[in-house]
Parts: C-alpha cells; structure tokens; sequence
C-alpha cells in the first residue's frame, strides 16, 4: 500500500483518469451511469476519520464492480486505520495534516492473520486453514 | 467452553501489543486526546468521571475459574485510586449531595478494589490508572482476555441466554454460533466505523431470556419441519432516547448464512445509517425510516454476496463442528462437601426456590449466586469475593461460572447432592440471598458516582431500596418484578425493558428520576418485549423510594391474589392506579413536567 504524507501528493500523470466519489454516494449508481469506464484511480472520502462509509464503498468496488485500479484513501487518515482500509481494497492513502508516516509500516508488520476475510484474503481464517484445532488438540 | 488456539492467544496478544503501542504514541503527543478516543474505546477504555473505565468482555458471559481469578488480581493490584484521587471524587459526590437537601438519598462511599458485572455481561473496573492499561491488558492478554470493541461503534459482545447448553426448554445451544460470529465481528476491517454501536443477541431456547427484540441484530434459534436448524432474524431494536422492538426480516435463515446475512445487515446500516445525529444513529431509526426498502436493500446486498462474491462467510460444516467440540457437557465431578444445612429450613427452601433452577441434565442444577444485597451495588465483586468465586467454580461447577444479564454470576454444573454445601458456601460469601427474579434482584447501572454520562446516581437509589426492601416476606409476598434503572438515557441499566423503570435525568444541575411502568424483555413473565411508559413529571431522589413502595401497595390492593404477578396485575387494571399512587407519593415539592 502506497503511503502519502499530506503535503507530498504527487500530481497526477496525464494518461491518469481520477473519480472523486463522496463517501455518501450510491456505488450502484455510480457503475450504472457509466462512470467507472477508464478510471484509473478512484478517491475515496474520510470526511473524519470516525465516518467509515468508504470502507464499504471500497470493498464494494473491488468486489462487485471488479474495479482494479488505485483506490485512494483521503481525508483524515490516520496510520491506525491503514490496515483497515488495506483489507478493504485500498492501494494508496493520503495522511492527514500533521500525520507522520514514520509509525505505519509497523502498522502492516502486527497480525500475520485475521478472522475474517476481506477483499485481499476473502476466505475467513476457518476456510483457509486446514488444520484448525479442534477441543482435543487446542491444550 | 470455548478453548483459544494458538491463533486466537496470539490475537488478543497482539491486540494488547497495538494498544500499546498506540498509547505510548499518545503519551509521545504522536496521537492527539481524540485521535486515541476510538482507539481506546475498541479496547475498552472510558475516560470516566474520575478515573479511566475499562470494560472487559466477557462473551456470552461464560467465563472460567482462571480467569476469575485474573479479574481478582486486577481488582486486588490495579482498580485503585491514589489516596488524593480518591479523596477528590468523594468530596465532589458529597458536595453533589449537599447541593440538594431534602431532594436526595444517603449515597454509600465510592469504593474501589472490585469488578462490576454488566447488563451486557461484561466485566467493568473504574479506578485503573491509563498508566497500567496496556500492562492490564497483556494480563489478562495471558488467560485470554480482552477488552476487543466493548466500545465504540463496532459489532461489541454478542449475548446470549445465560443458560444455553443447560436449558430445560433448550432447542439449539447458540454458543457455538455467539463465538464464530464473535470471531467473524472481531477487528472486521470494513465495520469498525459504524454510525454507532452494534449489539448481536442469540437465544436458543423456546423462552426468551436473551431479551433479543432489544438488539440491533435478535437471532432465535430454531428447527424447520426438516429439522435442519436456522434463526429467526429481528433487526432493529434499541434502547436509549428512542426504544424500539426489534422487526423480522427472515423467518428462517439457514445456520451456514449466519455470516453472510449479518454481513449484508451491517453493509447496509454503515452505508445509510444516520451519522449526523448520535441520537439518531443505531440502526433502529433506519428501519423505521425505511421500513420495506430496508429489508430489500439486505435482501438484494446478501443475494450479491452469495451470488457474486461466492459466499466465503458461509459458515462449513467443519468449523462448526470444531468450535461446537468445546460446548459439550464438560467432565463432571460431584464435590461432595459435607454441609450442616437444615434441608427443611425455610432460608434454604427459598433458596432452593429462587436461586436453584432445573437443567438439562437429570441430576443437575443450575444455580444463581445473588450479587443484590444491602452494603453492596448491583452487580460488584471484589478482589476476595471473585477469588472465591473462582473456587467455587472449580469445587462446584466443572471450572466454569456464567455472567447473567441481571447482573449476577450463575454456576452451570452442579450436582443437585452438592447443593446443601454450595449453599452454605454462598452463604458465607454474602451471595445467598434467594432474591432471583423479586424486586431486590434489581439492574442498576454505576450510574453518576462514577460514569461521566450519567445525569443522575443509581447507586444511592439501589441502596435505599434494597435496604428498605430486606424483609424477605415481603419480598416473596410481592413476588417476580423487573426492576431496572439506569442513571441516563444510554439505558445501561435497561429501564425500559422493566415493569418497573428508573431513569435519572438532570434538571438545573440536580438529579430527578423518571419512573416508567410495563417494560417487557421478552420472557415468558413479562410477556412480548415493549418499554415501559412514563407515570408523570420527574421525581427527587428521596422521593424515589416512596414511589416505589406505593406502587407496590397499590399492586397488594388490586392484585386478584398473591398468585398474580406485578405486571399482570398493572396489564389487567392499567397504569392509571399506579399512577396515582406513585403522584401521590410524591413529597411536597412543586413537580415541574419536564420536557
């Protein structure tokens, strides 16, 4: 996952097709009218960083609109959410003002495994490991 | 009991770890007082009104003996105030009590040095320091204990019937379906930023005593002519400012779609869920808004996920089978502890009576331990008392011992030979009150002496009315009644599903109490869940307990016999005699209606 800091965004490329896309908007929408056609990356809002509305649009775009290309989280990022938002679909993160990178990679580095899946890993943990333990062998 | 795996120690290990280091990043000034809030709070930790609360989850309520024996330990060398802390908050208390004479109760000391039982069957303590919250969470980390989203807007504790595995009446044991869900709901990347909380509740017997048309998601258990099992699926009930009974949605959902409806439900609400309003924010006033487009908007969003996502939550045969290996019947062992009881004796038959309930299993009991008695708030178990706890888990009950929703602590394996001894055990702890199910076994939440939300104290209320309330005649003659109160309208203590609640509200900086009658939890004995109705303007403190004594009276009066209950007599003759009553009592004062 790409990590922005606020004041280092780069401008976009030329054969660089953005959608902004507000966190209150109907995905569904969205794909019906077309506008996905070509994106190359969609930015997704975190008006404050408690409003998780975009953690469903992002799953749902990756999910149900097979939507491959940079999805972008801006808006009040905090590195405590990066992996949050990685499992949801999200490729790039803009910080927040102030928010210093320097503590996210460690972020990545915690949990090799969750319960559930999520759009890199969509089995939960129950499907993927064969050997889960059972009552006679967890001691 | 559920046993963790290597993978789930590691987790809440891990979990401890982040917390961690997510302090210490505060403590650095790298993460500002509301960039940590939510991060706390998915750990379990309030800034209260004098000191942190940490609220540990207890899911489902069952808990063993070793880690009672923890929360004994954290209560004994952590839930303590400096000297000067502690002296601070109770002279703040006494002012609040000075600032109204006449108008209030005598409030027993803060204490501290002791785990306070929930509604919501979580384990709270109220005096430890920020400064030892990761070290209390590595703790209790090592006997697999955490503190995972028992706040914040996340899928928090998922409850159950206290009694699942053990009930008379049982159609399916849903622990096994609580702790996969639990598993699924926990650190789940999508749902950790609702609009607001989100409370599961399963019941798996035909009586509901999961209260489940209380909770965001209600999931009752049950077999179709097939005999293949699935869930009734309610959405949409709530408490707080605005009670609402939970609606069906499915009749039957197969037990394997449990994951992948409940996805869809909560898909829906962090998608439209209100967040301008915190008020207006649970996914109850969704559904009431929406009605029918909100079943088709779950409806449409979990055909996709089976449809086009494949299903991947959908629930396999094996990791059912594997998670419902640890929910058997455990080894069992009859204590055989001599007892000098007298069998005959009329403590004892009440006891028996109140506490002891059939099982299951021929031969066996259940039997609740009352944490509702004079000197003590509801709910509270300190250091020496959870210690004991444990032991008699280990002596009595096959190591295991079960949070209830009422606030008490109920041993699920007992040889009906052990229950003289059990008895006399209990007894000596202070926890043999045969009060289960009467008016002294009363929900009460810490209310203001400790929590920063409150408007009003429940403690000194609970106090006056247990005292006032010690004759067990009386109590026995005016039988089964819900008393619940809660000190605000976040509804901790469950007012509204009480026949009769208490709410505290603020007024001009003092402290008034709303008193509500009728609220049903959905049990055989109060009938289909409904809040309770307001009796008239706000009542003082003092005036509290006279309310109550004559409602109670008017109860005596109209009752056809002792045989009929409380709320049947109030359903029978209407609220308007006990309304009456309760004005009535009132002390003198001028009532002003509130708003």
């Amino acid at each position: 996952m790409k990590i922005i800091a606020a004041n280092a965004v780069p401008e976009p490329a030329n054969d660089e097709k953005v959608l902004k896309i507000a966190n209150d908007a109907d995905i569904a929408d969205i794909a019906r009218g077309g506008a996905l056609e070509g994106v190359t990356r969609i930015e997704l809002q975190f008006p404050k960083f408690t409003d998780g509305r975009a953690y469903s649009q992002a799953v749902l775009l990756r999910r149900r609109y097979k939507f491959s290309g940079d999805l972008r989280a801006i808006g009040d990022v905090l590195i405590d959410l990066l992996v949050h938002m990685q499992r949801s679909g999200f490729t790039s993160a803009v910080l927040a003002e102030g928010v210093s990178p320097d503590a996210a990679e460690r972020q990545f580095a915690r949990y090799a495994a969750f319960y559930q899946g999520d759009v890199l890993q969509p089995r939960p943990h129950f499907a993927r490991d064969a050997t889960n333990e059972t009552a006679s062998e967890a001691a | 009991m559920y046993q963790y795996t290597e993978f789930d120690k590691q987790f809440v290990k891990l979990r401890a770890q982040q917390f961690r280091d997510q302090l210490e990043r505060w403590q650095r000034g790298e993460l500002t007082d509301e960039q940590l809030l939510p991060l706390r709070l998915q750990n379990g930790w309030y800034i209260q009104r004098y000191a942190p609360m940490a609220r540990i989850a207890v899911p489902y309520g069952e808990i063993s003996s070793t880690q009672l024996r923890m929360l004994a330990r954290i209560a004994r060398e952590y839930d303590k105030p400096t000297p000067e802390l502690l002296a601070h908050a109770q002279k703040t208390q006494d002012e609040l009590q000075a600032a109204q004479p006449g108008l209030t109760l005598a409030a027993p000391p803060l204490r501290y040095g002791y785990g306070h039982f929930t509604t919501r069957t979580n384990c709270q303590f109220n005096w430890i320091p920020i400064t030892k919250a990761a070290e209390v969470m590595a703790l209790l980390a090592s006997v697999c204990m955490h503190g995972i989203q028992t706040s914040g807007n996340d899928i928090r504790n998922i409850t159950c019937d206290a009694f699942e595995g053990i009930a008379e009446d049982e159609i399916v044991d849903t622990r096994a379906f609580a702790e996969i869900t639990r598993q699924w709901s926990s650190l789940h990347p999508e749902f950790s930023f609702l609009p607001r909380k989100f409370k599961i509740a399963f019941n798996g017997a035909r009586e509901d005593r999961a209260a489940t048309g209380w909770y965001d998601i209600g999931l009752q258990a049950l077999k179709n002519v097939a005999g293949e099992v699935g869930f009734t699926v309610k959405v949409g009930g709530g408490m707080g400012r605005t009670p609402v009974i939970g609606s069906v949605v499915r009749e039957f959902l197969p037990w394997d779609q449990l994951l992948n409806y409940i996805e869809a439900i909560v898909r829906v609400y962090n998608s439209y869920g209100r967040r301008d309003n915190k008020w207006k924010a649970r996914i109850k006033i969704l559904v009431k808004a929406e009605g029918q487009k909100f079943i088709d908007d779950v409806e449409a969003e979990y055909k996709a996920i089976v449809e086009q996502d494949g299903a991947p939550h959908t629930i396999s045969q094996a990791e059912l089978d594997r998670v419902q290996s640890f929910f058997v019947v455990p080894e069992l062992k009859a204590a055989n502890l001599p007892s000098k009881v007298n069998s005959q004796g009329q403590l004892y038959r009440r006891w028996i009576g109140q506490n002891v309930r059939g099982h299951r299993l021929p031969g066996m009991r259940a039997v609740t331990l009352s944490f509702k008695r004079v000197g003590f708030a509801p709910g509270d178990a300190d250091a020496a008392t959870l210690d004991a706890l444990a032991q008699l888990a280990d002596q009595f009950s096959a190591g295991e011992a079960r949070l209830t929703h009422e606030q008490n602590l109920m041993l699920p394996w007992v040889f009906e030979s052990d229950l003289p001894a059990l008895y006399e055990a209990a007894r000596a702890l202070g926890l043999a009150q045969p009060n289960i199910g009467l008016l002294t076994d009363m929900i009460a939440c810490p209310g203001g002496d400790f929590c920063s939300l409150a408007n009003a104290r429940s403690l000194p209320i609970a106090a006056a009315i247990t005292e006032r309330y010690q004759d067990l005649d009386e109590v026995f003659d005016l039988g089964p009644i819900d008393l619940h109160m809660s000190g605000c309208i976040n509804s901790c203590g469950h007012h509204h599903s009480g026949h009769i609640g208490i709410l505290g509200v603020d007024k001009d900086g003092k402290e008034w109490y709303q008193v509500t009658l009728g609220g049903a939890d959905g049990s055989d004995l109060s009938g289909p869940a409904i809040g309770g109705k307001v009796v008239g303007p706000s009542f003082s403190a003092a005036e509290v307990p006279d309310v109550i004594e004559a409602m109670l009276g008017t109860y005596r009066a109209l009752r056809l016999s002792p045989a009929e209950h409380f709320i049947d007599t109030l359903r029978r003759v209407g609220h308007d005699p006990f309304k009456a009553a309760a004005n009535g009592a009132r002390h003198g004062h001028k009532a002003e209606a509130l708003a």
